[in-house]
């Protein structure tokens, strides 16, 4: 596994160490709790259909094993679909009382905590991440998406909309694999909360925790046609996005798909919300709380593989601090486990499939073809399975590809800078516009520096944090429209954007 | 002396407490489980510091040290005893060569408030008695009033009357209160020289809790770095089931490095700790869940 | 033979716990048609005194819980009422003579109520709150407090107005010292064993069965009570009497209500508003 390397000779006191270090036995989460159908089918007015589509298989990208065959969606079915969210919507979800939808919803965000660890492992399994992220990041976030929401469907004459704003009707929702079930609930919660049904697609490689989401609507006895999930590729989404019988399209993936979908939609009525690519800067100062802006540092990009829009992909790190924070960030990066997504020790999941891995491999030798140094963690990469080691580079500047565009991996780009206006130039030089982060110990700093980035969501002396109270979202190319919060609720009711 | 203590980088709470939460779901397990009590084990201080010490409880407890679980005699020795000076004696006279410790608590324990030449007779009486360790508390008052060369001093002064005895300095962080605080008094501890920096008394709430000591492992860390010498942590106090215990070995293992993971640069100091332990060990042993009858009051 | 039923005993609800009241005393609670149903507890001003000691000593965890974790146990306190739904029916037809269909109604309406409140905890900060434009390189901010100990007076009637004054003072993080209804103070005792059982934290909901007259004015002039709802006082004299005793430590106070309440009607947020203090914060803007 991985060991710490010693950085310099020791003159020191040390005794000679009578063992070769804590060895951390394995400790896997058992799979026993889940059970994957060997195929699955659409979810459409309350029930499980096959698709017309061709089917295709979604795999473990830490193992490569087949877990299931999964329905395509065509043209067809997802026009099924849409005819179920909209008869759903205006016989029963659009009319009923708030209060009312709001106890299905907390149904859902109960039901959700009970099966929590089931839909952890699952969602570790199908998308590659560390079972401690799913489950104590992911999944408890999903079920706090859900109380929030739920909470908001019986006081929607609180928003701001005026004393009674009324839900746009169909939503067809497009949803990215690197937070599968979070970014459903990102989408679903507040649709329904606000009176909308819903037509979702998962991403192809990670449907799984999508389908059992679906298993739970039935569980908490939710009116067929409310929440239809249909499986598919990039055809299905085109053809979510397509339907003329769609009134709000919600879509969290690359910055590409998003710009083709708003074209799409073009000349239509229908409402759109973007959240798309980041390139977010995480800036440390002189001042900063070392220890744990290298924590930061290290959440930032490594979460999740850096599979993040908002990952702090760009470590702007101010030149007087700057070697040091490296040896810090280094000795640090050294500490960290990858493995076994199921291990409940391991800090590093599988790159989530053999395209994403591929992308990555080429940005980085782009990164070294451009002159950068590249410097990774020691570690022995499994044969089977798609892996990538932590990697940073450092000797960037703004002019290097790595430091523009999105890698979406576990690989971080170092540049630095000398005064805080210099920093926030570098920061907002980009087209994207999702997230920043900045480290300083002076109050009165981080309240300039959030001023003038021009970033949806500024994180200080903390990353990666996530609430539903919280609006989340991007400026410029990282997307319009915002989730979480009352905006979040807003973008699903008459009377805004 | 302000300055430079003032100007080492801060703490933030939020973060700092968060790394040491996450520490705490590492998941440690069978063998990795075995080779964690055993260390734990052999790096407890067992503790007695009771108005209501008798050299007849000093002696029961320097047997335990020895001889931790009498129906098992594969199980380590503890680390040392921990006690009062004037316990000094009948704790080394009861442990001769086995190679247990003594520390003694000294300079006005646990308050420390008295004139510097009572502390340091009271430093003196307890190594001239045998004492192999000394675990002296720092002035909290001049601390929290910025009278920082005083601390330093103090230290200085108390690590000479030990000789050859080392020198743990308790900070009481219970009483300092911010992690800012805690990081400034490492580095002042260092710098004047003790081996070891500790937690608390065990007095005073909160006692020994995982942040506290994550600022400390980094402070070691730290020193290290700059100067190439090693300084030990020891937790005290509220210490008490094998889990917390292994919290912390992994936060040593993580933060501070292997080299920390010995008996000469770690300690627990703890007394109900070590029957937790060796329910655990044994639990591993036998398959099955122990009860205290199995195990020695004292 | 017809089984003997074991008869339930009403005590006081205080700090989690059922105690009588220190005086001893109890006074005769009869059903609509006369007959003996209970001797419910007669509180007295030490049982307010101790009422008051409990709220404040739960105040600081309960306000410093996230507004999600009070939602939740809310949330929970609804679920339990739910479990429990068919005895409340009976014990309000029993006790105050209300027809089957009423109580249906009202019981339900009560545990809808608290699943409104519920969401209103993690909510009710960002309808209130504001980010203020000052005219100066300052980022100033004002946000909801809770102000601490709240005492009611609640309203008589068959549990939805019991619930609906409660409910809003402990969504915000508040803690209360409530005065049931003196003619039908039963239900508000079953209510604290939902209380109990539901995860809320003992003394941040206090019960107190007893006279109206004898027991609010102790409240109302408490200096360690901040502040005091007089909804269910029908006596005009009586309010103002507290409300005079209220103004020694200034007691946010809410007036008993003009017209009857409709409180099967959706309610608006000042029963929420009504127990917070805004804050406001300026913090300079400068590298």
């Amino acid at each position: 596994m991985v060991k710490v390397p010693e950085t310099h000779e020791d003159r020191s006191l040390r005794s000679a160490r009578s063992h070769e270090g804590f060895e951390y036995a394995p400790a896997p989460e058992s799979r026993s709790i889940v059970d994957i159908k060997p195929s699955y089918g659409l979810f459409i007015d309350g029930e499980f259909l096959d698709g017309h589509g061709k089917s295709f298989k979604t795999i473990s990208p830490a193992s490569e094993e087949v877990l299931a065959e999964i329905a395509e969606a065509d043209e067809s079915d997802v026009d099924l679909a849409v005819k179920a969210a909209r008869r759903a919507h205006s016989r029963v979800w659009g009319r009923m009382p708030g209060s009312e939808r709001a106890k299905y919803l907390f149904r859902i965000a109960r039901i959700i905590q009970e099966r929590g660890r089931e839909l952890a492992v699952l969602e570790s399994i199908d998308n590659g991440k560390p079972i401690k992220e799913s489950r104590d990041v992911d999944i408890p976030n999903v079920a706090a998406h859900f109380f929030y929401y739920a909470g908001w469907a019986d006081k929607l004459s609180h928003v701001g909309l005026g004393p009674d704003p009324k839900s746009l009707g169909v939503a067809g929702q497009v949803i990215p694999w690197n937070f599968p079930l979070l970014m459903l609930a990102w989408k679903i919660a507040p649709a329904l909360a606000a009176g909308n049904t819903v037509v979702l697609k998962p991403a192809e490689t990670t449907p799984l925790t999508a389908l059992l989401f679906a298993e739970i609507c039935q569980q908490a006895d939710l009116p067929p046609g409310v929440v239809n999930i249909v499986t598919g590729a990039g055809a299905t989404g085109q053809a979510i996005v397509a339907h003329p019988d769609v009134d709000k399209v919600a879509f969290t993936g690359s910055t590409d798909v998003g710009k083709a979908i708003a074209r799409a939609v073009a000349g239509t009525k229908k409402k759109v919300t973007l959240e798309l690519g980041g390139k977010a800067a995480n800036i440390v100062f002189d001042d900063a709380p070392v220890d744990q802006a290298v924590e930061g540092i290290v959440n930032g990009i490594f979460f999740n593989q850096g599979h993040v829009c908002c990952a702090g992909s760009r470590l702007l790190v101010q030149e007087s601090i700057a070697d040091e924070m490296l040896e810090r960030l280094k000795r640090r990066m050294s500490t960290l486990r990858m493995g076994d997504p199921l291990d409940k020790n391991t800090d590093i999941g599988a790159i989530n499939s053999g395209e994403q891995l591929k992308r990555i491999r080429e940005l980085s030798e782009v990164g070294d073809a451009e002159g950068a140094e590249r410097w990774e963690v020691a570690c022995d990469l499994p044969t089977k399975g798609f892996w990538f080691p932590p990697t940073l580079f450092t000797g960037v500047t703004q002019a290097h590809r790595i430091a523009r565009e999105e890698i979406f991996g576990p690989v971080l780009s170092v540049l630095t800078f000398r005064t805080p206006a210099e920093a926030v130039e570098k920061a907002n030089n980009t087209p994207f516009g999702l997230s920043a982060g900045v480290w300083t110990d002076k109050g009165s700093r981080i309240l300039w520096m959030a001023n003038q980035l021009r970033a949806g969501v500024v994180w200080a002396n903390t990353f990666n944090k996530f609430d539903p109270t919280s609006p989340f979202g991007g400026y410029k190319e990282s997307g319009y429209g915002r989730e979480g919060g009352l905006p979040g609720l807003a973008a699903y009711l008459e009377g805004t954007h | 002396m302000r300055r430079f203590l003032h100007g080492l980088p801060g703490v933030d709470q939020v973060g700092a407490e968060a790394r040491a939460a996450s520490l705490g779901t590492r998941s440690i397990k069978t063998t990795a489980k075995d080779f964690a009590i055993d260390l734990a084990i052999r790096m407890v201080d067992l503790t007695t510091l009771e108005g209501a010490d008798t050299h007849g409880k000093v002696r029961a407890l320097a047997s335990k040290a020895m001889h931790p679980d009498p129906a098992d005699p594969t199980c380590p020795m503890t680390a040392a005893v921990c006690v009062y000076p004037d316990m000094v004696a009948t704790a080394k006279a009861t442990l001769g060569s086995s190679g247990v410790h003594v520390a003694a608590v000294a300079t006005a324990f646990p308050s420390g408030r008295a004139a510097l030449d009572i502390k340091l007779a009271d430093t003196r009486d307890a190594v001239e008695a045998g004492a192999d360790e000394i675990d002296m508390v720092i002035d909290r008052g001049a601390f929290l009033s910025g009278r920082y060369l005083d601390v330093y001093d103090e230290i200085v002064a108390v690590k000479q009357a030990c000789g050859d005895a080392h020198l743990k300095v308790i900070f009481e962080t219970g009483e300092l209160q911010t992690y800012d605080n805690v990081r400034r008094a490492s580095w002042l501890a260092m710098m004047a020289g003790g081996h070891f920096i500790k937690t608390s008394t065990g007095k005073v709430q909160p006692a020994a809790t995982l942040p506290v000591t994550l600022i400390m492992l980094e402070a070691v860390r730290d020193f290290r770095e700059q100067t190439g010498q090693m300084v030990g942590v020891k937790p005290a106090g509220g210490i008490r089931t094998s889990k917390d215990a292994i919290k912390y070995l992994v936060m040593v293992n993580e933060v501070a490095g292997p080299d920390w993971l010995d008996p000469d640069w770690f300690r627990f100091g703890a007394s109900t700790l070590l029957n937790d332990l060796l329910m655990q060990r044994t639990k591993r042993v036998t398959g099955r869940y122990s009860g205290p009858d199995y195990f020695t009051l004292d | 033979m017809a089984r003997i039923d074991v008869k339930k005993t009403y005590k006081l609800y205080i700090g989690g716990q059922f105690p009588r009241s220190e005086s001893g005393r109890t006074y005769v609670v009869n059903d609509a048609s006369g007959n003996l149903l209970a001797n419910a507890a007669q509180a007295s001003r030490k049982d307010a005194r101790d009422a008051v000691i409990a709220a404040r000593k739960a105040f600081g965890g309960w306000s410093s819980k996230t507004a999600y974790n009070r939602g939740q146990v809310i949330y929970r306190i609804a679920e339990v009422l739910e479990g429990r739904r068919d005895q409340f029916v009976a014990e309000l037809r029993a006790t105050e003579g209300v027809t089957a269909a009423k109580a249906n109604t009202f019981v339900d309406a009560a545990i809808d109520r608290l699943v409104w409140y519920a969401g209103w905890a993690d909510k009710i900060t960002q309808v209130v709150s504001s980010a203020n434009p000052v005219a100066g390189p300052y980022f100033n901010i004002s946000s909801p407090e809770p102000t601490g100990v709240v005492a009611v007076v609640a309203p008589s009637g068959p549990l939805l107005g019991l619930v609906s004054v409660v409910a809003p003072i402990i969504t915000t993080g508040n803690t209360c010292v409530v005065i049931a209804s003196e003619a039908h103070p039963l239900t508000s005792i079953t209510l604290g064993e939902v209380m109990a059982t539901s995860d809320l934290p003992g003394g941040v909901i206090n019960v107190l069965t007893g006279s109206v007259a004898e027991i609010a004015p102790w409240l109302a002039s408490h200096m360690d009570v901040n502040g005091i709802d007089l909804t269910g006082v029908t006596d005009a004299e009586l309010a103002t009497a507290l409300e005079v005793a209220a103004a020694d430590n200034l007691k946010r106070l809410r007036r008993a209500p003009e017209a009857t309440v409709d409180w099967l009607a959706t309610p608006g947020t000042d029963r929420l508003t009504d127990w917070l203090e805004t804050k406001t914060v300026w913090h300079p803007i400068g590298v």
